[in-house]
């Protein structure tokens, strides 16, 4: 008990004098892991999308060609990306891009290279993850389109991607998390993220074990939230599950529902005045 | 004569080593209501899908106004928006509402702007009956009501020829009705429709032609008094004898 009553008094002591630099901390950690992930993802969808053109026997030799490279080019992007540990693709990308311009080239600033190295990481992921989310969309949703005159591109952005993001949700949601947990190797470069945080209040307090119990907890504070958040929006995206019983359905003998926003049910009046 | 829209001829398509299509030479003009019938297998989708390209022929042309749809560098999606398609299975876009299911080629295809758009669903929602459910997303309606949504989606785009594959199959009973009821009232306001149909009694009451196919081959086509009448063909003795004698 005793024990507990000393944690309990060093991180008391320790919030007391820290607290400031602990949430500056968790602020870099969340502010990283959010933008890293939406490039990620925005990255994803772009090689999601380019490696789901379809090639047809037509084409001509040029655009196959053009068209295998683009394909093999994200295939090497992923492998690796995806087969190397980021804690070495930081330094790898921190300190290669001196070494390889004579030190004319250098990083602007550590946060820059860090949001690279995670972003183009989560990218990675997310490319196979994007991949997969179109493959799982109806075939007869793409044919819908196409049947209607659309090119592939407007089938993918106003069709398939929509629907593929819906399923992608929770491992987007997956992958912000890792991300704000893994965020944590940027340390290597000398990123001063939440952990960096823990590195610098002990390095002053040598007070290990108490700082690394309110690192825990900050760090599953920010998971827990952002769990929540995340189930709370794919909610959002679903819509409501029931809706109002409409009125009656001229043609059919079965029942329907049917919510009618102000606008338009304005315009379905007047359509039905003519 | 009557302007001819679409001419197939010497159409083939396999699947592999598997023909499904066999020389198919056939023609649509304008005003025509052509039904296809044959059993399962015998290629009368496939057909259907040549003609909207979503399956490339082995071999073969497709004139549509005299220009082969075929040949390398044909504007295929311009083509697709002037052929109108309704699939058995609706494709529906699943995210998205009645209304903008109707608007998404007028607004993304013809480029129109928002209201254009919307009052030309609308005109089309209300002839299909759906104007009460514009504002539902397809996974709130029956089967029959999303039939009726991918017929008024097809119709918005004021396609040249209509074409039905299998709009009913994957209906119960009830629905069925009220799919061949909008069906029946196109028809009479003259738009070209090529039907792909296990409805016997629609292709021999309500269209003014009836192809008969069976393993890949058109056996026998004509009025449809004449084809369920006095079929020629034993072939087609035998498929419509099957299905009258249930």
């Amino acid at each position: 008990m005793s024990n507990l009553a000393q944690l309990g008094s060093d991180i008391v002591k320790l919030w007391h004098t820290y607290a400031w630099i602990y949430l500056n901390g968790m602020w870099k950690t969340v502010s990283l892991a959010v933008i890293c992930t939406l490039v990620g993802c925005l990255i994803g969808f772009l090689c999601g999308v380019l490696q789901t053109i379809p090639v047809s026997k037509k084409d001509n030799a040029l655009k196959k060609g053009l068209l295998g490279a683009l394909r093999g080019l994200i295939r090497a992007y992923v492998e690796v990306f995806r087969g190397t540990p980021m804690i070495l693709q930081a330094v790898f990308v921190y300190y290669g891009l001196p070494y390889f311009t004579n030190n004319a080239v250098q990083w602007k600033s550590v946060w820059l290279a860090a949001f690279v190295v995670v972003a183009v990481n989560t990218g990675a992921y997310m490319a196979e993850t994007v991949r997969g989310g179109i493959l799982s969309v109806d075939p007869g949703q793409t044919e819908g389109a196409k049947a209607i005159g659309m090119t592939h591109w407007q089938t993918m952005t106003s069709v398939i991607l929509p629907q593929a993001l819906r399923s992608i949700m929770p491992q987007i949601g997956n992958n912000f998390i890792i991300n704000l947990k893994d965020t944590s190797v940027m340390f290597i470069i000398g990123y001063s993220d939440f952990f960096a945080t823990h590195k610098a209040v002990v390095g002053a307090t040598f007070l290990y074990f108490p700082s690394a119990t309110i690192e825990m907890a900050g760090y599953l504070f920010m998971t827990l939230v952002s769990s929540i958040l995340l189930r709370r929006w794919e909610k959002r995206m679903d819509g409501d599950a029931s809706y109002d019983l409409a009125t009656s359905d001229t043609l059919a003998h079965t029942s329907g529902m049917v919510r009618f926003p102000h606008k338009s049910k304005q315009a379905a009046q007047e359509v039905r005045g003519h | 004569m009557r302007e001819q829209i679409l001419e197939v001829s010497h159409l083939s398509k396999s699947f592999g080593k598997n023909v499904v299509l066999k020389d198919i030479d056939f023609s649509v003009s304008k005003g025509d209501v052509t039904s296809i019938i044959g059993a399962s297998g015998s290629g009368k989708s496939t057909l259907l899908r040549c003609i909207n390209l979503l399956e490339t022929p082995t071999a073969g042309s497709i004139l549509f106004h005299d220009q082969d749809i075929t040949k390398r560098g044909y504007n295929v999606p311009a083509y697709r928006a002037k052929v109108g398609m309704v699939f058995q299975s609706f494709n529906l876009f699943n995210n998205m509402t009645v209304l903008d299911n109707c608007m998404a080629g007028l607004r993304k295809v013809m480029h129109q702007d928002r209201d254009t758009a919307e009052q030309t669903a609308l005109a089309y929602l209300d002839k299909v009956g759906m104007l009460p459910y514009i504002n539902a997303k397809p996974r709130q309606i029956s089967g029959g009501q999303k039939q009726r949504v991918a017929i008024a989606r097809a119709l918005a785009m004021e396609p040249e020829v209509l074409l039905f594959d299998e709009p009913t199959s994957a209906l119960d009973p009830q629905m069925v009705g009220e799919v061949l009821d909008v069906m029946k009232t196109l028809v009479r306001e003259g738009l070209t429709m090529l039907v792909v149909t296990h409805e016997m009694a629609f292709a021999r009451d309500v269209s003014s032609r009836t192809v008969f196919m069976k393993d890949g081959i058109i056996w026998e086509e004509g009025a449809p008094e004449q084809i369920f009448g006095t079929p020629e063909r034993p072939e087609t003795k035998e498929f419509l004898s099957r299905f009258f004698d249930r």
